[in-house]
């Protein structure tokens, strides 16, 4: 029987063994050295915040696994041979593979700062980081989060939680505003700071002081200025984990190496998820690298495919991501430039209250909608993915805006007063609301047309 | 570069003022439960009203002072924060003293009433105003639950205040609670007719389409046929058409008195249900076998009424004793509401109510309800199976991209409410289209 190897449990390695055993009976072996079982990463904050225990994190009961047939290895791989299609772990243990997956994750970015490995100061990414987390919070009253994001959000949140003041230092103006417009940026920072989070922006960090006790005492930036703190978070990002395959055969760049369908240069051996460098197919690309919970997740899905002898190459869908800013959900659809790009206008919306906003970019010439962002409004991924798809106007979609509102029952509606501000801004355009509610008989048989 | 230029209208900081109030708070519900405690001796009859103040008065005012400031705490949102640290909704050691004294007040109210007697007199003053005549134990029992349906109910429209639904439904089962099962059949009593809950209907007040209900109403003139006739209309007409546009919800979370309990006073524990798939097996088993023993019941009731009693003696007298017992006493009583802080709050809706077998069936068979999944936009957090009081996987079906249909599901909204992502949506939409997986 052949046997598959998957490094790493995580949302990649998992959804390519599960996929592999809705199609094949092939014996499969995950092996990582995090937890024993798979849980959800975008759900360390919750555990640290009370809302639920590491149990509630992981998507399927531990019968699961047995009954699937997978094996789960709790270990850490210390050598991969690809020559003798070997694995082996820390132990002494080795396993013999026919197909290997390598799906080791991301490790945080650390960029030489002066003082970066002092006690008191650590990334966010695994259940380890999380257990360093609690230990470290009983010496704080005061944090700093280096880098603002999606991570870095969610690490302020998790500190407040418990009553201490956290001050985040961000290179950037605005919170974020690398990836978003300044207007979406700004709406994001105002909603920070009113929940008593503290703001430095344009600022970088220089140093981490140690105090006498050995740990973090204070951090100093380029403006001169030293911000005294117990914790530093240091959130800029990740990168790819590939410690363990760059000593091996397999070919990295800052990732591994591998094409559309997930191959790298040594057959038989495949990554996914957040570890991979995707290669640019076309002139003047640039190799892509998708470090999100839905691309691991899509990723394994094809890949299982591709083992499974069905060979299929990996198409990346119109992209979409949604997360939390505290209290405030944010949606993207499309794509929406931080700067606007040549050819391409906005229209932006923004409630009174500041908690909800629309930002659409859409070609000046044909009108096409290319990308959304909405603030604490739920639209239907499925409405959006298929008018970007259909290349729909902006006014189209406008006037059926309510056909892609996903809020709950009896919340405030806003597509009135939208559809309102864009008619002030285009004298003539006279749009009206023509859809004002999602039916799914409609809406089915529009796509099957 | 220059700095950032954002002032936020309202900044929430650390208010210290606010924690001393709350303490205020808390500190009155203290006292409050001491009056409770000594309420129970016979110092009570000397001013049944002080008491009254000094026990439900203080502890309904000093929770009153503890919820408010919330609002000015933080900004309104999903604040589950802590919930899993706190001993009293964690299953720890707060969890079960608080589950062993709701279980043996129930103990009490059931099968010793004589020890509460000095709490029943703390109500007399209430129930000679409302009803005209002394309070009984049930007066009590019923005082002390849509008070707490009404504090709790506070607590939630705080909690919630961001939410329009969770209002909504919060405002609905508070005003059902306190009109239609604490009022009018007060009221009815006041008028000499028959005491009537026009909320509860058979199976769940499997009681009310018993032949000597019937019998006694039907006699009782004018205003109990409109009662028998609204019974049947409820459970037999009714029930199906409302559960055919809105799914079970437009019962289990909007109207029903146990419901209602269950998402006020409830509402801290809903996190406790258990998820397993070995406990869905288990309450498919008992939900569907306590239909069954409720209808057989019924059956045999009638029967043994239109043959006097002839045909079946007293075997259906000892059915409907039993059942009595074992379901309507211990199950939705002693276990239902004993065992939020272990269980969670639905133990009785989930396992037990043949109200909610009925309404799941309807529910799942014939409805336009469901709980639409967005895409692919589940993280696979937890947050949604966690908070689901009726320990429904929500997750496993939201990251499958499969809409929610299941019998339990009782609409109360809380999964969409706290997924992070924007997932889930309970909406009615087409019957025929419902259980569709990925649209896209
Ligand atoms: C706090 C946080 C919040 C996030 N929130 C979101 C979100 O809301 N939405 C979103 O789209 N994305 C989110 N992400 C990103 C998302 O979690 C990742 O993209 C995703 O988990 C990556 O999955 P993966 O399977 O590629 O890798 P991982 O989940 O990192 O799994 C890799 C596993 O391999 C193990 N491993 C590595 N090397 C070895 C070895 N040598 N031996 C044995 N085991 C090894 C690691 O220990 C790890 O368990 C978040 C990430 C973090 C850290
Ligand atoms: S599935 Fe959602 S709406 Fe239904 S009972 Fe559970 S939490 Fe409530
Ligand atoms: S809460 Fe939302 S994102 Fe989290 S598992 Fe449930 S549906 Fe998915």
């Amino acid at each position: 029987m052949e046997h598959l190897v998957i490094i790493g449990n995580g949302i990649a390695g998992i959804t390519t063994a599960r996929n592999v055993r809705k199609m094949s009976d092939m014996k499969i072996t995950v092996i990582s050295a995090e937890t024993e079982y798979f849980f959800s990463r975008t759900a360390l904050m919750y555990i640290f915040m009370g809302h639920m225990k590491f149990e509630h994190t992981k998507p399927y009961e531990d019968w699961f696994w047995k009954k699937n047939k997978i094996n789960l290895v709790y270990g850490k791989v210390v050598n991969v041979n690809t020559d003798s299609n070997l694995v082996c772990l820390q132990d002494g243990q080795c396993i013999t593979y026919d197909k290997l997956v390598v799906a080791t994750g991301s490790v945080s970015n650390k960029f030489g700062w002066p003082g970066q490995d002092l006690p008191g100061v650590q990334g966010l990414y695994s259940y380890q980081d999380l257990e360093l987390l609690e230990e470290n919070v009983k010496y704080t009253n005061h944090a700093v989060i280096i880098g603002g994001g999606l991570i870095g959000i969610e690490l302020a949140e998790m500190l407040h939680t418990r009553g201490i003041i956290v001050t985040f230092v961000i290179r950037e103006n605005l919170y974020w505003d690398n990836i978003l417009p300044q207007e979406d940026a700004a709406l994001v920072s105002r909603h920070i700071l009113e929940h008593g989070i503290g703001l430095k922006s344009a600022t970088n960090l220089k140093e981490i002081l140690a105090g006498n006790n050995g740990r973090v005492c204070a951090i100093t930036t380029d403006k001169g200025e030293k911000i005294e703190c117990q914790f530093v978070g240091l959130t800029p990002g990740v990168s790819p984990n590939i410690s363990l395959i760059k000593k091996t055969k397999i070919e990295t760049n800052r990732g591994v190496l591998v094409n559309e369908y997930f191959e790298t240069n040594i057959p038989n051996v495949y990554a996914a998820g957040d570890c991979v460098e995707i290669k640019a197919t076309e002139e003047g690309e640039r190799n892509r690298f998708e470090q999100l919970w839905y691309t691991g997740k899509m990723h394994g899905e094809v890949l299982a495919k591709t083992i499974c002898g069905k060979r299929t190459k990996y198409e990346r869908g119109i992209w979409f991501n949604s997360a939390k800013f505290l209290d405030l959900e944010y949606q993207t659809y499309g794509f929406v430039s931080n700067v606007k790009r040549e050819g391409e206008n906005n229209f932006y919306w923004v409630h009174n209250s500041g908690k909800h906003s629309i930002n659409m970019v859409f070609k000046t010439d044909t009108r096409e909608l290319v990308g959304i962002n909405v603030f604490g409004i739920r639209m239907r991924q499925a409405v959006f993915e298929n008018w970007i798809r259909e290349k729909r106007t902006i006014e189209y979609i406008l006037e059926n805006l309510g056909e892609a509102n996903f809020d709950p029952e009896f919340f405030k509606k806003y597509e009135e007063e939208i559809i309102a501000k864009f008619n002030e801004e285009n004298p003539g355009s006279g749009l009206k609301l023509k859809t004002k509610k999602f039916n799914i008989k409609k809406f089915i048989t529009k796509i099957s047309v | 570069m220059k700095q950032l230029q954002i002032h936020p209208a309202k900044v929430y900081t650390h208010n210290p003022s606010l924690d001393v109030i709350k303490k205020i708070g808390l500190s009155f519900v203290g006292i409050g439960v001491l009056g409770f405690l000594v309420s129970l001796t016979n110092i009570t009859k000397s001013n049944p009203f002080l008491f009254f103040l000094l026990s439900f008065g203080l502890v309904t005012l000093g929770a009153l002072i503890f919820f408010l400031p919330q609002i000015k705490e933080s900004p309104s949102g999903v604040k589950n924060n802590n919930i899993f640290f706190n001993s009293f909704t964690s299953r720890q050691a707060g969890g079960w003293t608080l589950g062993i004294i709701i279980t043996g007040f129930y103990v009490l109210l059931y099968w010793f009433p004589e020890t509460l007697t000095n709490w029943v007199r703390l109500v007399d003053p209430l129930s000679y105003w409302l009803r005209n005549k002394a309070a009984d134990r049930w007066f009590l029992y019923g005082s002390f639950y849509t008070l707490a349906v009404l504090v709790m109910g506070t607590r939630m429209l705080i909690k919630k205040r961001h939410n329009k639904y969770q209002i909504l439904r919060t405002l609905s089962v508070m005003f059902f609670q306190l009109g239609f099962a604490f009022l009018i059949p007060a009221l009815l009593l006041r008028l000499n007719q028959p005491e009537h809950y026009f909320t509860y209907f058979w199976p769940l007040k499997y009681d009310y389409l018993f032949p000597y209900t019937v019998d006694s109403l039907i006699k009782s003139g004018g205003l109990g046929y409109f009662m028998v006739f609204w019974g049947i209309i409820m459970s037999f007409i009714a029930t199906p058409v409302l559960s055919y546009f809105f799914g079970k919800r437009w019962y289990c979370s909007w109207v029903c008195g146990c419901g209602g309990l269950a998402e006020t006073a409830g509402d801290p524990f809903r996190q406790l249900s258990d998820k397993s798939l070995k406990a869905w097996k288990i309450e498919r088993w008992m939900i569907y076998s306590v239909l069954v023993f409720i209808v057989v019941t019924t059956v045999l009731v009638w029967l043994n009424f239109i043959y006097h009693g002839s045909l079946l003696g007293s075997l259906s007298s000892g059915f409907s004793k039993t059942y009595g017992f074992l379901i309507g006493a211990v199950f939705s009583g002693v276990i239902g509401v004993g065992f939020y802080p272990i269980m969670g709050n639905r133990v009785w809706c989930r396992f037990g109510c043949p109200m909610a077998a009925i309404l799941g069936i309807l529910q799942k068979k014939k409805s336009k309800f469901r709980i639409t999944t967005n895409g692919s936009q589940c993280i696979s957090c937890g947050n949604c199976s966690t908070y689901c009081e009726m320990g429904i996987d929500v997750r496993s079906y939201a990251q499958r991209q499969e809409n929610i249909v299941r019998a339990s599901c009782v609409g109360c909204g809380i999964c969409a409410e706290v997924c992070p992502r924007g997932v889930l949506k309970l909406e009615n939409d087409s019957a025929d289209i419902r259980f569709n997986r990925n649209i896209s």
